[in-house]
């Protein structure tokens, strides 16, 4: 049966099966794990740092407002800042804002933007909190405000923020709640962890999810080779004695974390170009949103805390803590016995996706899972750029099933429309045809600049559409106006001629009268009176 | 302490396939079949081969250099050095040495760096050498040599060890009694096409001890052993498997009715598999990546025309083997092709 060609219908109904058995995606890569490196001691909450630093962007969408200024003192849990329909932003400690300045916010694009300093004061002061304790008879509109009001995200590393994608799946006939528990990029094992030991929490958060929905089923998906995360959260599931939520083990392929992947391989169904998972009636949410969820709901805590792992073969012990938002990285570098002497190159995410970072100065933002510092031998390549040799690797690995180098060429080339056409926006940067180009082509990063590229011809082509509509528009009001003006004045002039005639009329019998009166010889007898007509033209 | 890094794109890990690895599989898994190859014909194959390679990187450091671009990374890339091994193994063993030479000229100067040197090749560079040689020398292309075991037993025939193969190599002179004539022999092919044309049966010219149980006496183990290091290429994922089966299975499938029809005149579908350059091109020649098609259902349709066009030629053309002309003509098409089989995109 070919999936692809069944009807929107047919799909949802198909992908009320997920997770009953488990199907591939195209292509992917089997990568070295090096997860337990970091999975040896238990997690931990490191001291307070001497300030933090909040960003008040940490997600699509606008800057927040600030709700605070330097000198004020703040809450543990206070509400710094917010902008609708973002999700809000709280301080991780109580003490004193020094300053609302740029700086790095630890944002992919490298780029600084207005942070909120504070200065933790070491009490640690909570301000009140609103929790919602019988979440089971709350209306769902209900607990969905909780959630953005306790600044809920997407922890997986794309920050959508909770709310929205749960109030847009409550239009949406939403069946199945994912729990993505499967973290597939080598290092990362801050979700590991939190499985491992916040197992309740999870299944808690995910009957929540599940209320916010209306969704029938959860399925946490994990990696084949967490046994011991399984059986803790089958446990957890049980003790909630919660029969809709099933834990499935999926293959560790990269990328099997991604959503589209991972919807593939549970349900064996693609998302649709240009779609969104609740096309099928899924939701997808990481499995530390769920514990935040958890905690935002049952104990009104925002969400100002998250796991996080240091690793790589730059830092001396590599750990994972759970950290407060806002802490520079150093800090926890610190804490992990520093770096190692040939530390090359600092990282937020894994290998394959996550962004670099220039100074380990910059704070875990709502988005970092995980700092990854490489050594010099882990990132130097064994030759320099070569020509494609067409030969098809790359093509092979791509979990999205494009061409990337044919892509390549269009993009280097320019040639948008042919790129466009071969699917460039549907590549999700995975970086599964970089790492196994023999020619070693930089491919990812040509197509994030393709895409650059495209979203700025997008916006120009919107432009350019607007300012011709305008000019169109303004041609049209101007043609109307002439058209306007011409039929008055022909109106006038039919209006005129009409006049004109009736004083030739009057002329005439004037005349007629005058020719009876008066004698042959007064040849023009109407010439006096007629100036005196009233002229209204 | 803050401590700054330099940055760059994900992704972070370096890939560690490099092409000189690539073509390294490829030279390995050629290995078996070069030694079946002098096992059964002598040593002059090797002669040849060691003769195109140094042409091959002669040409490519001299066309390198008038380009501009740096030696290094280019010259040992070992892409020059496997269109030379190619070439030397479609050529007579004991063929001339300015042969290579012209070959290794046309294939490296004009076939590959006139259209933009590595990757950007139109044709398969050893095949575009090799047609030429074929065409303008065809004396010096048919001087096939018998299997040894067949010279050591028939008193006509004689053997040719690695000094006599040097010194025809070199000096073109044959240093036996009768010459040309006492060494050189057709290739089964060869005398299949004379054969045909000249009315006899093919189970009457299959009799004489040239051939074997499917392909010529001695080339359908070369051909084996190419299979087997084409099976090795397979498992290492450096060729997909799309071009090699759909060349062979094409072969069979279309040689079986004309042979179910007309036994005495047709071959055997298994000794078009095992004679000529079948076997080589299915697995090396007709999998090269630059000059193919990329996408899976192109190169089952790339592997299904080579297979097509090489018997067409067999059967009707001029030459009694047509796997270079079909190589060469299904590179031109390969870039159609592959416009109308792009693949299905995640959900498209
Ligand atoms: S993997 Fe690299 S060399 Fe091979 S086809 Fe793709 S881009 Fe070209
Ligand atoms: S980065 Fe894009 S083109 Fe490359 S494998 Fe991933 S999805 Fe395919």
């Amino acid at each position: 049966m070919n999936r692809a060609l069944l009807s929107a219908a047919e799909k949802v109904e198909l992908a009320r099966e997920a997770g009953k058995r488990t199907h591939h995606f195209h292509g992917g890569l089997r990568l070295r794990h090096n997860k337990k490196i970091s999975c040896q001691d238990p997690v931990i909450q490191p001291p307070l740092p001497a300030s933090l630093t909040v960003p008040l962007l940490q997600h699509i969408g606008d800057v927040a407002e600030p709700f605070v200024s330097a000198g004020d003192a703040v809450l543990k849990g206070q509400a710094i800042g917010q902008c609708q329909p973002c999700a809000t932003i709280h301080s991780p400690v109580s003490g004193t804002v020094e300053a609302i300045e740029n700086r790095p916010m630890g944002h992919p694009s490298g780029q600084a933007g207005p942070c909120v300093i504070i200065r933790p004061d070491g009490r640690e002061q909570w301000t009140g909190l609103t929790s919602i304790e019988n979440w089971q008879d709350a209306n769902p509109e209900t607990l969905i405000n909780q959630l953005q009001n306790c600044g809920l995200v997407g922890l997986g590393g794309a920050v959508f923020p909770t709310h929205t994608k749960a109030r847009d799946g409550r239009n949406r006939n939403i069946h199945t709640l994912i729990l993505n528990g499967s973290e597939c990029e080598p290092y990362i094992s801050c979700d590991e962890m939190l499985m491992r030991e916040q197992p309740e929490k999870i299944v808690l958060g995910a009957r929540i999810l599940r209320r916010t929905l209306g969704a029938e089923r959860v399925i946490i998906a994990i990696e084949d080779q967490m046994g011991a995360v399984q059986k803790a959260l089958t446990r957890a599931a049980d003790l909630a004695d919660c029969k809709s939520i099933s834990v499935v083990k999926v293959t560790t392929i990269y990328p099997e974390g991604g959503e589209r992947q991972l919807i593939q391989v549970l349900t064996g169904l693609e998302v649709p170009a240009g779609g969104r998972p609740s096309d099928l009636g899924l939701v997808c949410q990481n499995v530390a949103t769920a514990a935040a969820v958890a905690d935002a709901v049952v104990e009104g805590k925002p969400l100002i805390e998250r796991y996080v792992t240091v690793t790589g073969n730059g830092i001396a012990h590599p750990r994972n803590f759970k950290a407060l938002l806002g802490t520079p990285f150093s800090h926890l570098v610190a804490l992990s016995g520093g770096y190692t002497d040939d530390v090359a190159r600092l990282v937020v995410g894994g290998p394959m996706m996550g962004y670099p970072l220039a100074s380990d100065d910059e704070p875990v933002v709502k988005a970092s899972n995980c700092l990854l510092a490489l050594t010099a031998k882990d990132i130097e390549a064994p030759q320099p750029e070569m020509p494609c040799i067409r030969c098809g690797e790359c093509a092979r690995v791509c979990p999205a099933t494009l061409l990337p180098q044919e892509l390549h060429l269009q993009v280097r080339n320019g040639l948008w429309e042919q790129a466009q056409e071969y699917g460039l926006s549907a590549c999700i940067e995975c970086g599964c045809c970089d790492f196994v180009c023999p020619s070693h082509i930089p491919l990812v990063d040509w197509f994030r600049y393709g895409k650059g590229q495209q979203r700025e011809r997008a916006l120009e082509k919107t432009a350019t559409e607007q300012a011709r509509m305008r000019f169109e528009n303004r041609e049209a009001r101007l043609l109307k106006s002439k058209q306007e003006r011409a039929a008055k004045m022909a109106a006038r002039k039919q209006l005129l001629q009409g006049k004109a005639a009736q004083q030739d009329r009057i002329k005439a019998s004037i005349a007629r009268a005058e020719n009876k009166t008066a004698k042959p010889g007064n040849d023009n007898p109407g010439t006096g009176e007629q100036g005196k007509l009233p002229d209204d033209t | 302490m803050t401590r700054n890094f330099r940055t760059s794109g994900a992704p972070h890990m370096p890939p560690q396939n490099t092409i000189a690895k690539v073509m390294l599989q490829v030279l390995l898994a050629l290995v078996p079949g070069v030694l079946a190859y002098s096992w059964f014909f002598g040593p002059g194959i090797l002669i040849q081969i060691i003769l195109a390679t140094l042409f091959a990187l002669l040409f490519e450091a001299i066309i390198l250099r008038w380009r501009g671009r740096p030696l290094k990374p280019f010259i040992n890339d070992y892409s020059a050095v496997v269109t030379a091994v190619l070439f030397a193994l479609c050529i007579p063993p004991l063929a001339p040495w300015w042969i290579s030479c012209i070959a290794m000229l046309f294939a490296i100067v004009f076939a590959k760096h006139l259209y933009g040197g590595l990757g950007q090749n139109v044709f398969n560079p050893a095949m575009v050498g090799y047609v030429v040689v074929l065409i303008s020398f065809p004396q010096a292309m048919t001087s096939w040599l018998p299997p040894l075991a067949l010279a050591q037993q028939s008193p006509e025939l004689m053997s040719v060890g690695l000094l006599a193969s040097l010194k025809i190599i070199f000096s073109g002179t044959v240093p036996f009694a009768g010459g040309w004539d006492a060494i050189t022999q057709a290739t089964p092919l060869d005398t299949l096409k004379t054969g045909i044309e000249a009315g006899r049966m093919v189970p009457e010219i299959r009799n004489t001890p040239l051939f074997g149980d499917y392909g010529g006496m001695g080339w359908e183990w070369v051909a084996n052993w190419f299979a087997l290091g084409g099976i090795y290429l397979l498992y290492k994922r450096t060729i997909s498997w799309q071009v090699p089966v759909a060349m062979i299975a094409t072969t069979v499938l279309l040689s079986l009715p004309f042979w179910l029809a007309d036994p005495d005149s047709n071959p055997f579908p298994l000794q078009h598999v095992f004679s000529g350059a079948i076997v080589l091109g299915a697995f090396f020649i007709a999998t090269d990546p630059v000059s193919g098609c990329v996408s899976n259902r192109g190169r089952l349709i790339f592997g299904v025309g080579v297979a097509v066009i090489t018997l067409v030629i067999r059967r009707w053309g001029g030459y009694p083997d047509g796997v270079a002309f079909a190589v060469l003509l299904m590179n031109m098409a390969a870039p159609l092709i592959d416009r109308y089989t792009r693949p299905r995109m995640y959900g498209e």
